[in-house]
């Protein structure tokens, strides 16, 4: 996984180009091409959908092998709050947690715990008042990505804060370290409920380079974990499970938002919905609002494009058991307020933009394209079908002025060339060389010829 | 009728073509209806995804979203009819909206922060904060808003690049 820049891939064989990722892409990023699908990796923002919409199985996402543990010499696995809601609420989480060390960890160290940590920080990130308002969460990868590719000028209201899963990369090392294990010796492992995750470990934005290592599926290890599950010993169980409810919390979208403590708060999950409220940011309509918790998944996290549990359900299920662990913090919130005094929960890079490609560098040619784009869109049919491999008649004219796909690429309009050619056919085909010599014009008296 | 001057450096109608230099390049119109929030914000839309296309830089397309959006609004919730046009040029984005409407009774008083005339019931959908010509002004480099009671309200809005 390690050359790739996307999560999200295509395994060619089993795709059989029959558009329906296409049109539920929300960065329009999928165009069908020779009866097979193609991501283009500058629009993809890896949430997943598309995985989640193939029929054919045919779209992947890559994380690790789990021998790549054989690697290091001190495993630890940082588990996403959503891992909990997976199992059946009778599992004592730090059983569940006992039971994901047994699978080749070390030890564990809980996303949840870090989540309580990073609520500490926003809060605090919130009272200043030299901030862009509204302020967005930067929990959510897909969500960074979609800003950058798609609303880059609201990256400045993006909160210049690392996820909860990073700030447990950075705890779970520095617990390694403090066991005398070297920097590279240690390897930390995220348990992901989706592949953007695994993107945004490869890829960091905002970090130089991300504290973990790699990342393994919730879906990937969920037998290995049903299998411990049963063979436990209660006796020689470790005290794992740390964080409260405040943490464990954001696995369903209103958890940030529960947790964060200030000012007017707005949550919103499902990456179309996000898309309509970024809209509104950008024409100013939400400057009363102080934070905006964004996920891309439908319910949150618990909704990841990698995880078991009907979204609906792990939802109750998380719910329920962040109760059972309470609203108190279980970290030392006067510590984490002097680390983030020290600038430690901070973002070490600026977040750059990526916008799409203009339709042309030179802005008088963008504006020739554009016209051009319309005047091919005025006669393409508006069905948004699909079949010509483009999302919709929209996009396939964006992609003729842009060189990637031609008019003829539409089957109506094929059709439409067809049938004029079938008629000059036709037409054709009645006019015979006097040569020949018909005979009819004289049957039906009509001959004036001679 | 009465008109109004933005603080900042600011022409007349009779000379302002003074100050465009850049060749204009197109233009996009939008019929707009007051009254009618299902399409509200979609003229909007369609004006900042196409700037976006054309590759304008992102500072300046977020004022142009907030002020062509504040532009169609008072126009769908304080005016009949009217219409909302941006012409791009090399230079500068011009938005202007022209309405059919009760006009503004006190155009000074309407451009301070905070004075709506909104009913209760627009405030409850999250509007009449009386904030939108304040914004419109704070995002442009040039603003002029003239208003003939009775008759109707014509803003005209100028973002240099
Ligand atoms: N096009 C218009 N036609 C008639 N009256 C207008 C028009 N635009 C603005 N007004 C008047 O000016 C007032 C102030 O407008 P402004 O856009 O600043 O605030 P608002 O529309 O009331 O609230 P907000 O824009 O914050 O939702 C309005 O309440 C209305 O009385
Ligand atoms: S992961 Fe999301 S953005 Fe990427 S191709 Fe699939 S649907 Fe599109
Ligand atoms: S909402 Fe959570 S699971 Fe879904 S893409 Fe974002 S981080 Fe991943
Ligand atoms: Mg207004």
């Amino acid at each position: 996984m390690r050359d790739i820049y996307h999560s999200v891939t295509l395994d060619k064989d089993k795709c059989r180009g029959c558009t329906n990722c296409i049109k539920n892409c929300p960065t329009e990023a999928i165009r069908v091409r020779g009866g097979k699908a193609a991501i283009l990796k500058s629009k993809c923002i890896d949430c997943g959908e598309c995985i989640r919409i193939c029929p054919h199985h045919a779209k992947i996402a890559s994380t690790d092998d789990l021998k790549t543990l054989s690697n290091y010499k001190y495993n630890i696995a940082i588990p996403a709050p959503a891992f909990y809601s997976q199992f059946s609420e009778d599992i004592d989480i730090n059983i569940l947690l006992n039971a994901l060390k047994a699978i080749g960890f070390d030890y564990v160290y809980e996303v949840a715990e870090a989540a309580e940590r990073v609520s500490i920080a926003i809060t605090n990130y919130l009272k200043k008042n030299d901030r862009t308002a509204p302020s967005i969460s930067s929990s959510c990868p897909a969500i960074i990505r979609l800003i950058q590719v798609r609303f880059p000028e609201l990256i400045e209201n993006i909160i210049p804060i690392n996820s909860p899963m990073e700030i447990a990369g950075k705890k779970a090392r520095e617990y390694g370290v403090q066991l005398g294990y070297r920097d590279k010796d240690i390897g930390v492992f995220f348990i992901t409920p989706c592949p953007a995750k695994v993107t945004s470990i490869l890829r960091p934005v905002g970090v130089k380079k991300s504290y973990i290592n790699g990342a393994f599926s919730i879906t990937q290890i969920y037998s290995e974990i049903i299998k411990k599950l049963s063979s436990i010993n209660e006796a020689d169980l470790e005290n794992l499970q740390k964080s409260s409810g405040q943490g464990i919390i954001w696995g369903v979208s209103g958890g940030e938002k529960h947790a964060v403590d200030y000012g007017n708060r707005l949550s919103v999950d499902g990456i179309h919905n996000v898309i309509n409220v970024l809209e509104e940011v950008e024409m100013g309509k939400l400057n009363n609002m102080d934070y905006i918790e964004c996920q891309a998944c439908i319910g949150g996290c618990i909704g990841g494009a990698l995880t078991v549990e009907n979204r609906f359900i792990a939802r109750i299920k998380l719910e329920r058991i962040a109760r059972r662990y309470g609203q108190k913090f279980s970290v030392d919130c006067d510590e984490v307020l002097a680390d983030y005094k020290k600038g430690e929960y901070f973002l070490k890079e600026e977040i750059k933009p990526k916008p799409i490609q203009p339709l042309d560098k030179n802005l008088g040619r963008a504006v020739e394209k554009m016209k051009h784009m319309e005047k091919i869109l005025e006669d393409l049919p508006g069905l948004d079908c699909g079949a010509c491999g483009a999302p919709n008649c929209q996009a396939l004219a964006e992609d003729i002025v842009r060189g990637y796909a031609q008019e003829l690429d539409c089957i109506i309009i094929l059709k439409e060339r067809v049938n004029e050619l079938a008629e000059k056919m036709v037409a054709l085909s009645k006019t015979v060389p006097p040569a020949m010599g018909i005979k009819e014009p004289e049957e039906e008296g009509t001959n004036n010829w001679d | 009728m009465k008109s109004y001057k933005s603080d900042k450096k600011y022409l007349y109608a009779d000379r302002k073509d003074k100050n465009h230099k850049g060749k204009f390049l197109m233009s996009m119109r939008f019929d707009i209806s007051g009254g009618n929030l299902d399409s509200a914000g979609e003229a909007s839309s369609t004006i900042k995804s196409k700037l976006k296309q054309l590759g304008i830089g992102y500072s300046i397309i977020r004022r142009v979203a907030i002020a062509s959006y504040e532009t169609e609004m008072n126009i769908v919730l304080h005016a009949n009819r009217g219409t909302l046009s941006v012409y791009v040029a090399e230079d500068h984005i011009k938005i202007i909206a022209v309405d059919e409407g009760p006009g503004i009774p006190n155009v000074e008083l309407a451009m301070q922060e905070g004075y709506s005339t909104a009913t209760e019931q627009i405030r409850e959908m999250g509007f009449g904060a009386g904030m939108g010509l304040p914004n419109m002004k704070k995002c442009s480099d040039q603003f002029e808003i003239h208003s003939d009671i009775g008759k109707g309200t014509k803003v005209m809005i100028v973002i240099f690049f």
